[in-house]
């Protein structure tokens, strides 16, 4: 288990001070001069050295895409920070805001200048209005410091704004995100180019998830040597897991990457609702990941590379877990009905498709379709994904795609008892 | 995608209060020079929580002007982001309960049961008296505190029914409930008690004596 020693967040429960003093009691603004004139690529390189994977989800290596920026240019560059956390399962930006916001704050400060950017928005959740206030409240102190701001005590200029949005998940999606802050419908934009050539009113742009752009500090601190040291190769460093659902005490708590499944659930969580038999499904990584049978869950551990060989993933390292009371196709039927909501109907196969899946999963559900449609739903979610612009699309075919995977009898003896019922009633 | 339209019945005017307005051209500051339109989300906002938890369409033109941008431009905002209410809301709470897989998975449904029952059989249908409003959200990122709703700004978690009847009766007789978790955990800690950050010395600038044992 992670010794608190090593734990990056350490007032995620809000317990402790939350202000600037707070913060600095717990060790956050030391030295982050020093950190600064280490320069804007050593910055970079040692984040690279620690192996940090962008934590919103898809897991792209943060140094790398920081790398992407230009060294000169002339138009000015951006980092936003994607705090609109909306992926069903998802709730651990949230706490690094409105309990422990210096450090993304001091993540802001640092990050933006090894990519040469003066200026940084964070995107809100439109939701999260007590967090905004808490977080902006941080942002005030620091500036009445001079930790950022005009003339700062660090020698980089640099302007943080909280800026929000008003209830959409697509903009999460980080081109949606960039169309949102530009005082527009949230609605991807086609890739290239890529924010880092042409992001924030067509200039220079890093989106950063919340815990990716907090965690550095701290890296930078202790060292690339000290993440690298926790979890496994390619997957290093620690995270923070949130367990919801059907677990004795659902939590939000950071650990080390590639901790066994179990272990987190039991330790943390207080282990699955009726024990670890009684364990039908966990989704693992926040809504539009496929979910994981019980039966490969056992031995399976909580990193990227574990999770996709099981044909599932991290994502936000949100675990929903489902025991064996769980009507798993109503589950994952609401989650298509989340999705059809959220799409921001730009992409016919998205926008026609995730309402088709959605009808399609409450048939399923009341098992008033026949099993050849099971075929066809799957066919469906294959012509989904992969044909948008953004990743929504697939996002709402793969829990789809799992459930049929891993839940086929279920699916088919649900169909076969309403047959029978429908046969008993004539 | 969900079809939204602006409700029949609208003012006849909107303006923001000098003190909103003030606000408003500090926000738009906030933004490089022309442009302003990244403004759009925050004032509308503004506007709706001026107008009592609702954007009426006055507000849209009175925003679009102040931006620059074209009323359409605007009114696609309004219409694209579900936060923003369309039709007048309850006057003491417009109850927003998440059904999202997590939360339903802990009796989400049951909660929704009980908007239908003590407040309107549909949801953005004002209840009898007009103090009341409800519907089911996606997703309010709190997951690990499910189920949960929120309310204008503040969240109710870990509800079961009862203890939701209790926040609505609350919030009717004006006596405010308690905010967060309803079962007094804190925040998203495990209920039985901290299974980390329990290392004191971590903590010795800063110990915090009205909440450390």
């Amino acid at each position: 288990m992670l010794a608190d020693k090593d734990r990056i967040f350490t007032n995620i429960y809000g317990v402790h001070d939350t202000s600037l003093n707070g913060a600095l009691a717990r060790g956050l603004w030391d030295g982050t001069k020093n950190i600064i004139d280490l320069g804007h690529d050593e910055i970079i390189e040692r984040i690279k050295e620690s192996g940090l994977r962008g934590r919103g989800g898809a897991g792209f290596p943060t140094g790398l895409k920081w790398s992407f920026m230009p060294k000169s240019d002339p138009r000015p560059s951006y980092l936003v920070v994607n705090a609109d956390e909306s992926e069903p399962g998802s709730c651990k930006d949230r706490e690094i805001l409105r309990h422990d916001p210096h450090h993304l704050i001091e993540g802001c400060l640092i990050s933006s200048f090894a990519i040469r950017a003066h200026t940084c928005y964070v995107y809100f959740r439109g939701e999260y209005i007590r967090e905004r206030e808490a977080f902006q409240k941080a942002v005030d102190e620091a500036y009445a410091a001079g930790l950022i701001g005009k003339n700062n005590k660090h020698g980089w200029d640099f302007d943080l704004y909280v800026h929000h949005g008003a209830g959409a998940y697509i903009c999460g999606e980080e081109t949606a995100l960039l169309e949102s802050l530009e005082g527009k419908k949230g609605q991807p934009r086609l890739k290239p180019p890529f924010p880092a050539g042409a992001g924030l009113y067509g200039a220079p742009t890093t989106v950063n998830n919340v815990e990716s752009i907090a965690a550095v500090p701290t890296i930078l601190r202790r060292g690339s040597g000290w993440f690298g040291s926790f979890g496994k190769s390619n997957n290093t460093g620690t995270k923070l897991f949130q367990i919801s659902g059907h677990v004795e005490q659902p939590c939000v708590v950071e650990e080390e990457m590639g901790i066994p499944m179990r272990e987190l659930i039991d330790r943390h969580a207080g282990g699955v609702r009726g024990g670890w038999n009684n364990l039908l499904a966990v989704i693992p990584g926040g809504s539009s990941v496929p979910c994981v049978p019980a039966h490969m869950c056992d031995d399976l551990t909580m990193d990227f590379d574990s999770l996709q060989k099981v044909k599932s993933g991290l994502g936000t390292a949100a675990l929903i877990v489902m025991d064996k009371s769980t009507d798993i196709i109503a589950a994952i039927r609401r989650i298509s009905y989340f999705y059809k909501h959220e799409s921001c109907g730009q992409c016919t196969p998205c926008r026609e498709g995730t309402g088709w899946m959605w009808r399609m999963m409450q048939r399923l559900e009341s098992g008033k379709a026949e099993k050849k449609e099971i075929d066809m739903l799957f066919d469906v979610t294959k012509q989904v994904e992969g044909h948008t612009i953004c990743a929504l699309g697939d996002a709402a075919a793969w829990p789809i795609q799992g459930l049929i995977r891993n839940f086929r009898p279920t699916l088919e003896a649900r169909i076969a008892a309403a047959q029978l019922a429908q046969e008993a009633a004539e | 995608m969900s079809v939204r339209r602006l409700h029949p019945n609208q003012p006849s005017n909107f303006a923001f209060t000098p003190q909103n307005e003030t606000w408003a051209q500090e926000t738009i500051a906030k933004y490089p020079d022309g442009k302003q339109a990244s403004a759009v989300i925050p004032l509308l906002w503004r506007a709706q929580e001026q107008n009592y938890g609702w954007l009426p369409e006055p507000a849209i033109r009175v925003v679009a002007d102040m931006l620059g941008m074209a009323y359409i431009r605007v009114y696609e905002i309004a219409t694209f982001y579900t936060m923003f209410q369309l039709q007048p809301v309850g006057k003491i709470a417009h109850v927003q309960v998440c059904g999202t897989t997590p939360c339903m998975l802990r009796g989400a449904e049951k909660l929704v049961d009980v908007c239908k029952r003590k407040i309107s059989k549909l949801p953005h249908v004002l209840s009898d008296d007009g103090n009341f409003s409800w519907e089911e959200v996606e997703c309010l990122g709190a997951c690990a505190n499910a189920p949960m709703v929120q309310v204008w700004k503040d969240t109710y978690e870990d509800l079961t029914p009862d203890l939701f009847e209790k926040v609505l009766d609350k919030l009717a007789s004006g006596a405010p409930p308690k905010l967060g978790s309803q079962i007094g955990r804190i925040a998203s800690s495990p209920v039985a008690g901290f299974t980390s950050l329990t290392d004191k010395t971590l903590y010795s600038g800063n110990l915090n004596s009205s909440q450390e044992d």
